[in-house]
């Protein structure tokens, strides 16, 4: 089975729906911002009938979000097709804020238009899911946290209450079982709840039930000046701390009109590629240890933590986190260092040159992991899947390449696809993206620009906005932005690549025993933290 | 199978051939390894629970089975169960859709047992604090007998705080 060799980027033209949508009278232009290839304002009403012409010509669904700005609520929608992003905009009254869904068009909008709903109590009509998803007992059916007008430390004083009614569809027939595990897991690990309905071993439905870790990060990101800011984005998700506080640092810097010096660029892609190949390297061990094969658990733990001993040597933490600041970097490098850091990944190189065959060609392990947890690229492109989930399932879509921001428009980036979409090929995408990712740290290490690593952020006194779009390690990473006259945050959106890939973990489930699904479930790795917010 | 092997010969026992600053995770061990076997036995047993973190602290966590910290050849492991632990182990703010669940872990480890709150997440609310969604620090919820600062702490501090607890208790 070989590696997909014709780069597929998802079809449709955005331009072209722009067209369509403003030739039916459906939409306005607007000014377009960095980073996206075109701006449309709507009327409410055509906002599902947007969606439904959009997943006609192909595009891939990415994001939506609101934006509480009394008396309206603003919700904007990501789109993303072969020549960029597209940004849809509408307002709703906040006294009746109904919206037409996207979902019938998109599957990958349910869950987010549902946490609209729990969050800034937008209604949308026609949606086929009417149950509340980020919403357990915190708060009360008829509060909304991101309207301005709710309190940062909420209504109530008393303890939670557990969360024992969320309706769970339920499966009848001759020897059906449900088996629900969590919110506490077996082992180390972050709390969500999935929901099994099984016959024998074979898994009929799985359902998610998440939101056990929602912090209020949006919430509490109001206010927050931009350092503050980066600090909260470097701990949406811990094990992509880069890769959102370089989301969230680029929207600031595309909404204040910053040029960030391009020895900051390279070293920050310099951190991300550090980030991915941490953890693909902790992922495939999971993996396989999931499966009982030990040996691969040992030898990847081994190569993490000698990397992560690097990022503390190097950058002065482990996990890299406050690396980032608006406007730069926090941290430097030298022809020393920079000598030692490229001997550490031609060691690093050969060991998983090493490494990758025993474990792709060790038939017990394939036994194991071929045609478990398959997700058909037909699926992959119906949810929109990014990242290295997708691209086992020949959803190409990589930032670095198709949409690059620099220093990637500078370089060479490699992207593995396959179509097979099993476990297999999810632990194989993650083995070449660890190789690609090696050499773009060579490529990036030996052209390093040289200049300053930070420059200031002023405010400028008027209310800006922007979007941060970054490629890290999960998939697409989205920071939406927008900050006041004096620099401070009115409104932050972090959308975690997870959003896309949650829902699949349902979908490639299909066929799937019970016992192999700590196996997939690892093989997706979704963030819960990333997710709940 | 075979290259296998041979990739094993080849690594050799990381556990002992440890550069300089790495002693101190044996002589730390030891000394853990001494407490534990005069106040639980021969074992330490742990149940985690992450209680709202950004999962930064359980990746240090599951550092602490890899080759070079080995936390089980001191006789401390992790248990699925709380029924068998000893000492429960939790990251992050306490969300508030996680207040129950940890509530009820707690409850469920039989005494004696012990409370960590790993990171500054958990010992003092972190980036996160108090608010509509976050009860805050753990200690806001459930007792708590020691709490180790960092964010997150290297594997090496979160053997030193569950050595520090023992000594003190």
């Amino acid at each position: 089975m070989s590696r997909v060799q014709q780069i597929e980027v998802t079809g449709g033209s955005v331009r072209e729906l722009a067209e369509q949508l403003i030739a039916a009278g459906l939409a306005s232009s607007l000014p377009v911002r960095a980073g996206i290839a075109v701006r449309l304002a709507l009327e409410p009403k055509h906002w599902g009938l947007a969606g439904e012409m959009a997943a006609r010509l192909g595009l891939r669904w990415s994001a939506v979000w609101g934006d509480h700005r009394p008396p309206q609520i603003r919700v904007l929608a990501l789109l993303f097709g072969r020549d960029g992003h597209l940004l849809l905009e509408t307002a709703l009254p906040e006294e009746s804020p109904d919206l037409t869904s996207q979902t019938p068009a998109f599957a990958a909008a349910d869950r987010p238009e549902r946490a609209l709903q729990d969050l800034f109590g937008v209604r949308f009509t026609a949606h086929p899911d009417p149950r509340r998803w980020l919403r357990h007992q915190a708060w009360e059916e008829n509060e909304y946290p991101l309207r301005r007008e709710f309190p940062r430390e909420g209504n109530r004083i008393a303890a939670t209450l557990p969360d024992c009614d969320y309706p769970f569809p339920a499966v009848a027939g001759e020897g059906v079982y449900e088996i629900p595990v969590g919110p506490v897991h077996a082992g180390i690990i972050e709390p969500g709840h999935f929901r099994f309905q099984a016959v024998g071993e074979t898994i009929l439905r799985m359902e998610e039930h998440l939101g056990y870790v929602h912090k209020g990060i949006e919430k509490i990101a109001e206010g927050r000046n931009l350092s503050q800011l980066a600090r909260l984005a470097g701990r949406v998700s811990g094990d992509s701390s880069v890769a959102h506080c370089w989301a969230a640092c680029q929207a600031a810097e595309r909404a204040l009109a910053i040029d960030v010096p391009p020895r900051a660029l390279a070293l920050r892609a310099v951190l991300a590629e550090r980030e991915r190949i941490a953890n693909h390297l902790g992922d495939i061990g999971a993996i396989c240890n999931d499966v009982g094969f030990a040996f691969a658990q040992v030898q990847m733990t081994r190569l993490r933590e000698l990397w992560q001993r690097q990022n503390l040597a190097q950058f002065g933490h482990r996990l890299l986190m406050d690396r980032l600041l608006p406007g730069g970097v926090a941290v430097d490098l030298n022809p020393q260092r920079i000598a030692v850091m490229l001997q550490e990944i031609a060691s690093a190189r050969r060991e998983i040159e090493e490494l990758l065959p025993l474990l792709l060609e060790y038939p017990s392990l394939q036994d194991r992991l071929r045609d478990t947890g398959v997700l058909p690229p037909e699926l992959a492109r119906r949810y929109g899947v990014t990242g290295y989930v997708g691209r086992a399932s020949n959803l190409q879509d990589d930032l670095r390449r198709d949409a690059p921001y620099p220093p990637y428009d500078r370089l060479q980036v490699e992207v593995p696809a396959y179509r097979e979409g099993d476990v297999a090929k999810r632990v194989r995408v993650r083995g070449e993206e660890i190789l690609a990712s090696l050499d773009l740290l060579n490529q990036l290490l030996e052209t390093l620009p040289a200049g300053e690593v930070q420059r200031d952020c002023p405010a400028t006194g008027t209310e800006v906005e922007g979007l941060g779009l970054i490629e890290g390690w999960r998939g697409e990473t989205l920071a939406y932005l927008r900050l006041d006259g004096s620099g401070k945050v009115l409104r932050y959106f972090p959308r975690d690549p997870s959003w896309l890939s949650w829902p699949a973990l349902e979908v490639l489930l299909k066929e799937v025993i019970v016992p192999d699904f700590p196996v997939c479930n690892k093989s997706v790795n979704g963030s819960y933290s990333g997710h709940d917010l | 199978m075979l290259r296998i092997f041979d990739r094993i010969r080849r690594t050799g026992r990381l556990t002992e051939a440890l550069p300089a600053a790495d002693r101190q995770v044996a002589e730390l061990g030891a000394d853990c390894q001494r407490e534990i076997a005069r106040k639980f036995g021969r074992s330490l047993a742990i149940r985690m629970v992450d209680a709202g973190s950004c999962n930064g602290c359980e990746l240090e966590m599951h550092a602490l089975n890899n080759s070079f910290y080995d936390i089980e050849r001191f006789g401390i492991h992790f248990v699925a169960s709380p029924r068998h632990a000893d000492l429960l182990l939790v990251t992050g703010v306490v969300s508030r859709h996680m207040e129950e669940a940890l509530k009820r872990t707690y409850v469920a480890i039989p005494q004696p047992k012990l409370v960590v709150a790993m990171g500054d997440c958990a010992g003092c609310g972190g980036e996160f604090g108090v608010s509509y969604a976050s009860c805050g620090a753990v200690a806001n919820v459930i007792p708590v007998d020691a709490v180790l600062p960092g964010c997150p702490p290297t594997p090496l501090q979160l053997l030193q705080g569950i050595l520090e607890l023992l000594q003190r208790s």
